[in-house]
């Protein structure tokens, strides 16, 4: 086919739909020229999980271990499938949808700093934005998103 | 400024100065603070540009940055705080030695900044105790200098033995507030 070379790995979650995941392939063909982008849907909406392209490009490697740690979507047959950017021990995957963007209060990832400090993990202060969102209806149709605080003289200055 | 610690004139006094003790110690602290650049993000390349021929921070004594924590004594935390790399910092502020301070450099490290979001720690003040803050997006490398030099000015009017012995980032407790008074021995 001549795909030879492996772009990006990322996945969509549909919130309410079933199939709620899908896993996202980018391949970029270095003779043709070409790009090839190939979705596939995960079967299982609780326990996601695709088969591993590591023993095909091993670029796939981080990029799975990204797409575990953010969609929560195991990847069978991985070598080595931690999380690579929110610690290990971190029980949420935070770009699902029905995970706020502010975060949920879990303890801090060191005991012995969080003992001496009192810090833990708490949802960040939103205070109205940057990103807001509607908060009513499905939340893939509710992404929060820049308010819009643009006035001129037809349209009035939001007041809040 | 002028420095009223020490009065001296030579018609009076000859060779010799009165000061305090606290004034003495302060002011070679002040004058020789060691900086450790935690450059977690943007604001490092500010801090970069502080210390570069331009801004050149070492017009104020302390261009002598140090990358291992037991060798310094003001650690400039510039960029975003997460909170994975909050264990890693408060690690490092606990093995420098007394007397430390702490400038939190830009929006991020002094209240998270824009970064609104489940993986960044909202301030830095939350883990180690911060004495300058620095606003900006990042500061430019006079606001950095700016805040060092009240730096300079808060180390100066401090009690020099007040931090011989360990600080918490949570208020001391009794028993280290005893020793504080007390010095190294134990
Ligand atoms: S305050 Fe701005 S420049 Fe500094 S680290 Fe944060 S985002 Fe970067």
């Amino acid at each position: 086919m001549g795909y030879d070379l492996l772009v990006d790995v990322t996945a969509v979650d549909w919130d309410a739909q079933s199939p709620r995941f899908t896993g996202i392939y980018h391949l970029l063909s270095t003779t043709k020229h070409e790009y090839l982008r190939i979705a596939a849907d995960c079967a299982d909406d609780i326990n996601p999980s695709l088969p591993s392209l590591c023993e095909v490009f091993a670029a796939a490697n981080w990029h799975e271990r990204e797409t575990y740690d953010l969609m929560g979507i195991h990847y069978d047959g991985h070598p080595d499938l931690r999380r690579i950017l929110m610690w290990d021990e971190y029980p949420y995957h935070p770009l699902r949808k029905d995970f706020p963007l502010a975060g949920i209060e879990v303890p801090l990832p060191a005991d012995d700093v969080a003992e001496a400090t009192g810090a833990t993990v708490l949802p960040a202060p939103m205070m109205g934005g940057p990103f807001v969102s509607s908060a009513d209806g499905p939340m893939s149709q509710t992404e929060p998103s820049a308010r819009d605080e643009s006035w001129t003289e037809q349209k009035e200055k939001p007041t809040d | 400024m002028q420095n009223t610690n020490v009065a001296y004139d030579s018609k009076v006094e000859g060779e010799i100065i009165v000061t305090q003790a606290d004034a003495v110690i302060n002011w070679i602290r002040k004058h020789s603070v060691w900086p450790m650049p935690m450059g977690l993000a943007c604001c490092a390349i500010e801090l970069m540009a502080a210390g570069a021929s331009r801004f050149d921070i070492s017009r104020f004594g302390m261009e002598v940055m140090r990358f291992s924590p037991r060798q310094a004594d003001c650690m400039i935390v510039s960029g975003t705080v997460t909170y994975k790399m909050a264990e890693v910092i408060r690690r490092i502020y606990e093995q420098m030695a007394e007397p430390k301070w702490v400038v939190a450099m830009g929006a991020c490290a002094s209240t998270g900044g824009m970064y609104r979001s489940y993986a960044t720690l909202q301030g830095v003040d939350r883990i180690i105790p911060v004495d300058v803050y620095v606003s900006g997006c990042p500061p430019r490398p006079e606001a950095l200098l700016d805040a060092m030099i009240k730096l300079q000015d808060k180390i100066g009017r401090e009690r020099s033995v007040k931090n011989l012995t360990a600080r918490n980032a949570k208020p001391a407790k009794a028993e280290n507030l005893a020793l504080a008074g007390a010095g190294k021995e134990s």
